[in-house]
């Protein structure tokens, strides 16, 4: 009987489920398996082509396993591997059933073909059925000493596929250590591959309750192993090769000569056309030098060119996956790409998500020199088809003059933009001359000529007409329309949608009232009124405060509503740099492209490669690092804290000084504002009693900023550390040799302190908490060594400190290294009084 | 490793399947397709090649119209991935000649074989069209090239030059052709991408070739192959800024910024006399990616103006040059500009005895389009347009409009002047001749002209 010719119509998901076309194949293929006549396996081969078709499309055929089976007799090889295919799809459906292809297979694994072989082996691996395990390890020792290199590929593959169906068995068959033995030993590089992705995944998996498999999988990252792969690297594959690289990366060599050694030994795998070889070479470049600052930075240099090659040539999505990577090293040393500008102009045809990586390489690789050729590059993509990467642009000529010291072009541009009378320009245009003012007051004048022309009815986004509305308010006494223009939005309130728009609205005429009170008395009445009958919670909230401090006292009100501000200096960055040195670290991983570091958009048990390197880093930072975390988890809820705050102090600029923090309001009004002092208390010591110093020191800081009160000199700025400070020990060995010593001292240590400091440790918690962290410590009483190092707060500058307590005489020999020198005096002073601290608490 | 590979048809059915690790619900391939398809609500923006829904990372790239996606749950290098699905597609298209949807579909069961056999458990084992020969034994079923999209630059061979065997770049590397004799042939195409960007004032802005010379080998028994590149040829430009356009125009030297090689390329030779030896694997494959930005001419010489005519009018007028010699022809162009979002209407007028052009107003996104079949070198041609606004301008019109983007080809030309000045085939006997062909073209990739 001739098979019916195959089917042209194209296969949708849509279409009816198929059953009565699997009945029909069932029936053929009984029909055939049995035979013997000629010409039968070319019958067979489209029968199960259909099959295979339809299962492809989801289709359910599993119930022809049966037929499938029995048609399985065959030395047809086209037809052996279309039925191995359909049964490792659905052996594990159907466990009972995959039992019967369990002796074909086996007797196929002793075939004379190794390709046979090879092949009956990996389907045998794939049919993931638990309870015929007992059946894969014969065929699998067998496998992995076969003559054929094929057959033992596939083999030590088989053997990872057993460990994911039943580890026990793996392991008790002793097949790891066959695997080690394969891997330093076989001529064939493909197998040894296969060995090192397998052991690599067993041993990482068994490390978590297996101490001698942690020893293993450190054994894969030691030096006889490392240098066995990488002499032969250029026999690999390039797949292969990424995989070697990759282990490289985790290999911390002893000496620098060692490390110019794989450099130079891996130097010309940046020439390769395979991006992913190009990327792994460079991440196991990035990793070994990141303790040497000097060839770190020609590193960058030298990387450079292969990088821009990878991006051009090759099919957009890859060089998209080489451009975000180029992007996190822009990101990360800009200075090394500013001559590079030109190469991050987009093109009209790039997609957006290239657009906008680009836009911010070019924000950031601005300095002096090429600021002027990249605003006008921005500028042009101002006027752009695409409005979402026109707004882009436009931040990004915001971002540009926030950064720099010579802005009075870019103010040009930007007031130029709102010149351009198209909604969105003007609109992302009022944002950014709205935090140009907040940072540059100087340019207020300039500004604010033009702003006035703006017409508020133009303005429709709310971001853009709150910016507009603040601006009212900052500087009504320069604008002359200012109350009129408040006014007429007062008037329309009820068609204003965004509450964002409606706080803004109360506080600049309350501002605007105070500089021109007979112009805008109406416009606060009614505006209070609006305000206080508003159904939004904030804004109902906010027009009674202020109706209740007015009637207090204007002249409170007005220190509250008003006072003179500050110029922003630096914006808050987005992204912290713990986040930023985690991706980093992570470096040709989805980490770079997602822009987040791996733990936040995987789920814990797919973190195999990751949790290797997280461990070795763990290792470095310091044995203390376990025995600290409730302090450290205090410190980062108050850290969050801190955070949220003054992000908020980012982003609703002007709101701060109505709502960025809540005053305690009890009907009693009189009470509320007796004092900073009063308030401070109030509002710093619940959440702050008991806790290290320079965490309220940032709370103290935070609220001078906004309370109208302080007292118009700043005090000099304290020094705060960072509390997550991380320092790895060869940097910081490094950083010793090089720095001198900036200052050098005897502190008395305290009598409680004595008593305290019976082992290394109990110190280290204590600084710990101080955010003065340990990088190695030792010796016995009445002698004690201790290295610290710590972190300034949101900068990346080192204090590094020797510390030698003896117990007996009660004294610290301190001496204190840093990158910044004019700092020093402070931490010191910060050092002493936290050692004071020791063993009070 | 990865954890599932699968091809999606443009309109989101599955062609093929593979699921190698189990670990990715089978559902993926929908929830991969809805993502694509509604990236953004607007419709306005792709989806980017890589992204994660539910703690699943899909990666894609397109190939003509088809999706090639990889899922996986690790933190794996999106190069690698990225890479691989593409070399897929490589390998695909050396065994089937064409790489279409048809031909797929044909050849569904060929391809299992081979992705049985490039990926194990999720780890790649091999991608190289020869090694795969040995495992793969369904033969392709080839499907007539004629009528279907080719893919990859060297495609436009294909498209007329009747110096070109018009089939060859489409042949399998397995399937014999019709008389039963394979034919002994080797191409060697040097493709060029050029972007260039002009200022308003004509004045060039930025300017980059990115080339590729590219092989295909049909030569039995892997002859070892000498490539000899110009002589002056050098890499790398020493300190001072890329774009210092002045310090090598004058020498007629060839200066790469930078290259890298395919893995068969031995450079033993290469820094004394710039030749590369190499033995090619069959198929397709890039054997040198280069980059330049090296001032050059650049092909066409673009003008556009765009002035006010009366209330609610404007004219637009654009002239495109041609500046290579007049026995090179260019193909294919296409010359694009957005016009102000208030234009209602655009009438156009093309010089007199103007043939094979074409204009076009597309009113959904406010675009003007013209198309000219070929542009014979040092030859100037002309569009005007008179617009209808619905509403009265504002601002500046140049600030509205623009900039002008041009595709073209044009064959045997290259801007970069880099050159095979020989091939040599390593002899096996005295009349082993095999044909060999070496072909230049070059592309726009972004051309454009600001105003």
């Amino acid at each position: 009987m001739a098979p019916p010719a195959q089917s042209q119509r194209s296969p949708s998901p849509s279409q009816p489920s198929g059953k009565s076309e699997v009945s029909d194949l069932k029936l053929q293929l009984r029909q055939l398996a049995g035979s013997r006549a000629p010409g039968v396996d070319d019958s067979k081969r489209e029968l199960f082509k259909k099959v295979i078709s339809y299962m492809t499309i989801g289709i359910d055929v599993s119930s022809l396993f049966g037929e499938m089976v029995m048609c399985s007799a065959t030395s047809d090889i086209v037809l052996k591997k279309m039925c191995y295919l359909y049964v490792g799809n659905y052996a594990k459906v159907n466990p009972d059933l995959a039992l019967l292809t369990i002796n074909f297979l086996q007797r196929d694994c002793r075939d004379e073909d190794p390709m046979i072989r090879g092949l009956a082996l990996r389907s045998l691996c794939s049919l993931r059925v638990a309870n015929l395990v007992e059946y894969l390890v014969g065929p699998l020792g067998s496998g992995l000493k076969d003559s054929n290199s094929y057959v033992r590929m596939v083999a030590v593959m088989g053997v990872l596929k057993l460990y994911h169906i039943s580890a026990s068995t793996c392991i008790d068959a002793d097949f790891p250590s066959i695997l080690k033995h394969l891997m330093l030993h076989d001529s064939d590089t493909q197998v040894v591959a296969n060995c090192l992705s397998a052991l690599q995944e067993i041993w990482s998996a068994e490390a978590s309750t297996s101490e001698e498999a942690s020893r293993e999988r450190e054994a894969l990252i030691s030096k006889p192993v490392i240098y066995y792969l990488l002499n032969r690297i250029k026999e690999f594959s390039e797949w292969a090769q990424c995989l070697v690289l990759e282990l490289v990366t985790k290999y911390v060599p002893s000496d620098s000569s060692e490390i110019f050694d794989i450099m130079n030994l891996l130097e010309d795998r940046l020439q390769h056309a395979n991006g992913a070889v190009v990327l792994a070479t460079i991440r196991v470049f990035l990793q070994l030098t990141l303790s040497m600052t000097d060839v770190h930075q020609q590193v960058y240099e030298h990387i450079k060119a292969p990088l821009l090659t990878l991006v051009s040539s090759g099919s957009p999505e890859q060089s998209y996956a080489v451009l975000s990577h180029l992007h996190l090293l822009v990101m990360r040393a800009p200075y090394v790409f500013s001559s590079d500008y030109k190469h991050f102009y987009c093109q009209y045809n790039e997609p957006s998500y290239v657009k906008r990586l680009k836009l911010e390489m070019l924000t950031a690789v601005a300095n002096e020199s090429n600021t002027y050729e990249i605003v006008t590059e921005l500028c042009e993509y101002a006027a752009n088809v695409d409005i979402p990467i026109a707004r882009e642009s436009i931040r990004a000529v915001g971002k540009i003059a926030l950064q720099q010291y010579d802005v009075n072009a870019i103010v040009d541009r930007l007031l130029q933009f709102l010149e351009m009378e198209k909604d969105y320009v003007t609109a992302e245009a009022l944002v950014l001359v709205k935090d140009l003012l907040r940072k540059y007051p100087q340019w207020s004048h300039d500004c604010i000529a033009v702003v006035g022309n703006i017409s508020s009815k133009n303005v429709q986004e709310p971001k853009a007409k709150a910016a507009l509305i603040w601006m009212l308010g900052e500087y009504s006494q320069d604008m002359q329309d200012a109350p009129y223009v408040l006014e007429s939005l007062v008037e329309n309130w009820d068609e204003e949608h965004s509450a964002e728009v409606r706080l803004h609205l109360l506080t600049a005429v309350m501002k605007c009232f105070f500089k021109r009170p007979p112009e805008t008395q109406s416009a606060l009445g009614a505006a209070l009124a609006a305000g206080i009958a508003d159904f939004h919670q904030d804004v109902h909230d906010r027009a009674l405060f202020y109706y209740r401090i007015l009637r207090y006292n204007v002249s409170v009100a007005e220190r509250v509503v008003n006072p003179p501000k500050q110029a922003v200096s630096v914006f808050a960055d987005t992204q912290s740099s713990e986040i930023k040195d985690r991706i980093f670290d992570e470096f040709n991983s989805l980490s770079v492209l997602y822009q987040k570091p791996s733990y936040m958009f995987t789920d814990k048990e797919h973190r195999v490669p990751l949790e290797f390197a997280d461990e070795l880093g763990n290792l470095s930072i310091g044995e203390a690092a376990n025995n600290v975390v409730p302090t450290q988890m205090v410190e980062e809820n108050d850290k969050d804290l801190l955070l949220t705050t003054s992000e908020k102090e980012e982003t609703k600029g002007s709101r701060n000084n109505g709502s960025a923090y809540t005053v305690p309001y009890d009907g009693s009004s009189t009470s509320v504002f007796a004092s900073q002092a009063q308030i401070e208390s109030a509002v710093s010591n619940p959440t702050l009693a008991g806790h290290s110093p320079q965490a309220s020191f940032a709370i103290d800081d935070l609220l001078g900023l906004g309370i109208p009160a302080t007292p118009a000199v700043p005090s000099p700025p304290q020094l705060k550390l960072n509390t997550k400070a991380a320092l790895d020990p060869s940097t910081f060995q490094q950083k010793w040799r090089q720095l001198p010593v900036a200052l050098s001292q005897e502190i008395s240590v305290n009598p409680q302190g004595v008593a305290a400091l019976t082992a290394p440790q109990a110190l280290l918690r204590h600084m710990q908490s101080h955010s003065i962290h340990c990088i190695a410590s030792g010796g016995q009483s009445p002698n004690f060594k201790f290295f610290f190092f710590a972190q300034k707060f949101e900068e990346s500058s080192n204090y590094l400190v020797e510390c030698v307590i003896n117990t007996s005489s009660a004294k610290a020999q301190v001496k204190i290294k840093a990158d910044d020198q004019n700092t020093s005096q402070d931490f010191s002073t910060l050092f002493e009084s936290a050692l004071s601290k020791f063993g009070t608490s | 490793m990865i954890s599932q590979f699968f091809v999606l048809s443009q309109r989101g059915d599955n062609i093929v399947f593979r699921d190698y690790r189990g670990e990715v619900a089978k559902g993926s391939a929908e929830i991969f397709f809805r993502k694509v398809k509604f990236w953004k609500e607007d419709g306005q923006e792709e989806a980017p090649p890589v992204f994660n829904v539910d703690g699943v990372n899909y990666f894609h790239v397109k190939v003509v119209g088809l999706l090639f996606v990889a899922t996986t749950r690790v933190n794996v290098s999106p190069s690698l991935v990225l890479e691989l699905l593409q070399r897929i597609a490589r390998v695909i298209k050396d065994y089937l000649g064409v790489l279409s949807e048809d031909s797929l579909r044909k050849n569904f069961v060929l391809v299992y074989e081979m992705l049985d056999e490039v990926i194990d458990f999720g780890y790649v084992q091999t991608t190289s069209t020869e090694v795969l020969k040995s495992y793969v034994f369904n033969e392709p079923i080839v499907v007539d090239a004629a009528r279907l999209q080719p893919l990859g630059p060297a495609a436009i061979f294909m498209q007329g030059t009747k110096r070109m065997p018009g089939t060859a770049v489409t042949k399998s590397v397995v399937a014999n052709e019709p008389g039963g004799r394979k034919r002994e042939e080797i191409f060697v195409d040097i493709i060029e991408k050029i972007s260039v960007t002009f200022s308003s004032s004509g004045y060039i802005l930025t300017s980059e070739i990115d080339g590729t010379i590219q092989m295909k080998s049909y030569l039995s028994g892997n002859p070892e192959i000498r490539l000899a590149l110009n002589e002056d040829l050098s890499i790398g430009r020493g300190g001072g800024t890329i774009y210092d356009y002045r310090s090598s125009s004058g020498s007629g030297a060839v200066i790469l910024d930078d290259c890298n090689f395919h893995e068969s390329v031995r450079l033993d030779s290469f820094d004394m006399d710039r030749t590369l030896s190499l033995v090619p694997p069959d198929g397709e494959f890039p054997v040198m990616n280069y980059r330049m930005t090296q001032e050059f001419k650049p092909p066409f010489r673009i003008n556009c103006l765009i002035e006010e005519a009366g209330q609610l009018k404007a004219e637009v007028i654009i002239k495109v040059r041609a500046e290579f010699p007049s026995n090179i022809t260019a193909n294919t162009i296409a010359v694009q500009m957005p016009l102000p979002k208030y234009t209602t209407r655009a009438s156009f007028e093309l010089e007199p005895g103007a043939v094979g052009q074409r204009t076009d107003f597309k009113e959904a996104n406010k675009k003007l389009e013209w198309g000219l079949k070929k542009i014979v070198g040092g030859s100037e041609h002309t569009l005007r347009a008179k617009l209808t606004f619905s509403q009265e301008s504002h601002a500046n019109l140049t600030k509205e409009a623009g900039p002008v983007s041009m595709t073209f080809t044009i064959p045997m030309y290259n801007v970069s002047r880099l050159q095979v000045k020989y091939l040599q085939i390593a002899k096996k006997s005295s009349s082993y001749n095999p044909y060999r062909w070496v072909r230049y073209v070059t592309q726009a990739n972004s051309y454009v002209a600001r105003i």
